[in-house]
């Protein structure tokens, strides 16, 4: 089994990471139209999207089925899915992956959830270690006003509703996020996450991160894999 | 009363109390016969007052139908097999064999996570990552593993069970052969070898299953009923005959996770 750290590919796999409402889909989702257009091949992968996987979750979450403990195996079998299916192969084949959400947002839910800090990061071992992982940081009170905007209501375990932190929803929100948020904070030096302000415009962050993912780039990835336009 | 031990990290927000329950784990081989023991045993201990949870691999109500699903499909990778397993076995952990050990429940399994280590070390998972998975588990009352040899022999009781060979019982996804049959040898002999590795490892107690099957079932019996303590068994073969009487009650305490009568070969 190969482990973090030890993959090598001719791909080059960018992930974004950061709290709900901090507006890192978005981000990729601009990389994404950007690398397109200047013609690299470019694949997508999005957290929980695995077509194994997906029915179980659907119905836990429904049924409220899940402990800390499945939630994060759960979620881990997701990502190996993912991971065996989306990720490794494009990378292999000289493609630019791009990951909405990667074990790092495992990390913070699972242990903001209780689960132990290292058992998590072990399960996780499997994974391929990103070219740049980026993560963007929006205060708590900036998120949450986002997402309220955004999202008439939360789900239960989405607003952390299982940890039976509060019976209001929102408080709990609050409380989840604010216990994820400090998970990522630590992660920032211990996997030497790229910390963008998520405050700032989202032209500016664009162009900062368009600035960071070009140093990795060659023309040569170009010519790696045609992919149908 | 005896305290939760678990092989690594315990799971999350679980309060280690001591039980009163038995947690009596069958090992082996496909085709060696781990469920017609398991079955023979619910039988004879219900019998003799106690009341039995039996449970195996795939049959938790959160994974089990999903596992099933990924299998009968032609995309399942490796370890998404391996964690979809452990998720399994999380839920019935959590769900079924820990309150049921709580509530003084002799606990039967049709494996543990002896047999998914070994299927996940021949597919060439890292042996030291799956075991920091399965940390989660709590260390049972006694681990029997029905050992047969012979790679030929349990082919033929794969077939003599009606059931025939299976894709992933017989390591098809391996390709360690052109037929079933070449695969399943093949397969099975890789995972005697590691069942024979971890024996030392976590204490089997070896049960010779080349036997015929009412020996075999004899001397399992006789060996499970020292471990819950039903027999005198020397100087600490007095434990209390009264897990039976706290039975009764423990089964109202019992979550009501359906468990199927006829045990499925995961």
């Amino acid at each position: 089994m190969i482990s973090y750290g030890y993959h090598r590919y001719p791909g080059r796999l960018f992930v974004v990471e950061g709290t709900d409402g901090s507006g890192k889909s978005t981000q990729l989702g601009l990389l994404y139209q950007w690398l397109k257009a200047e013609g690299y091949p470019v694949f997508f992968s999005e957290w929980n999207s695995s077509p194994l996987v997906k029915d179980t979750t659907r119905r836990a979450k429904k049924r409220r089925l899940f402990t800390p403990t499945t939630f994060s195996l759960l979620h881990a079998t997701d990502f190996a899915d993912r991971t065996e299916r989306n990720i490794i192969p494009p990378l292999k084949a000289g493609a630019i992956v791009l990951a909405d959400r990667y074990i790092y947002t495992a990390f913070a839910r699972d242990v903001a959830r209780g689960c132990d800090r290292a058992w998590v990061r072990e399960i996780y071992k499997f994974a391929v270690k990103p070219t740049v992982a980026f993560f963007f940081r929006a205060p708590l009170d900036v998120a949450i006003d986002r997402i309220a905007a955004a999202r008439p209501s939360l789900k239960y375990y989405e607003a952390g509703m299982d940890m039976e932190w509060s019976d209001d929803e929102e408080d709990s929100f609050k409380i989840f996020q604010g216990k994820i948020l400090d998970e990522y904070d630590h992660m920032v030096h211990e996997f030497g996450l790229t910390q963008i302000d998520a405050t700032q415009s989202i032209r500016t962050q664009q162009r900062q991160m368009r600035e960071i993912v070009g140093r990795y780039l060659k023309e040569k990835l170009k010519e790696k894999v045609v992919l149908p336009k | 009363m005896k305290e939760m031990k678990f092989y690594g990290t315990a799971l999350p927000a679980l309060e280690i109390e001591p039980y009163s329950g038995k947690l009596i784990v069958i090992e082996g081989t496909d085709g060696v016969g781990r469920s017609t023991h398991v079955a023979l045993l619910r039988t004879s201990l219900e019998s003799a007052g106690h009341a039995v949870l039996d449970t195996g691999m795939t049959r938790s109500v959160l994974a089990g139908r999903g596992i099933k699903n990924a299998r009968a499909g032609n995309t399942l990778g490796s370890l998404t097999l391996q964690l979809y397993y452990a998720t399994d076995f999380a839920d019935r952990l959590e769900k079924e064999m820990l309150p049921a050990l709580r509530a003084g429940f002799v606990v039967l399994t049709d494996r543990y996570i002896y047999s998914a280590i070994a299927r996940a070390v021949v597919r060439g998972a890292d042996p030291a990552w799956i075991r920091a998975i399965y940390g989660m588990a709590v260390v049972p009352d006694a681990v029997f593993y029905l050992r047969l040899r012979s790679t030929q022999e349990l082919a033929a009781r794969v077939l003599a069970s009606g059931h025939g060979f299976d894709y992933w019982e017989s390591g098809m996804d391996l390709r360690l052969g052109t037929d079933y049959y070449d695969s399943f040898v093949a397969y099975q002999k890789l995972l005697l070898r590691e069942f024979d590795r971890m024996s030392g490892e976590y204490g089997f107690r070896v049960i010779d299953a080349a036997r015929p099957i009412r020996r075999v079932a004899g001397e399992l019996l006789r060996a499970v009923k020292t471990v819950i303590g039903d027999e005198p068994a020397g100087q600490d073969g007095n434990v209390s005959p009264a897990i039976s009487a706290a039975s009764a009650d423990a089964k109202k305490a019992l979550p009501t996770t359906p468990t199927p009568q006829r045990p499925q070969e995961p």
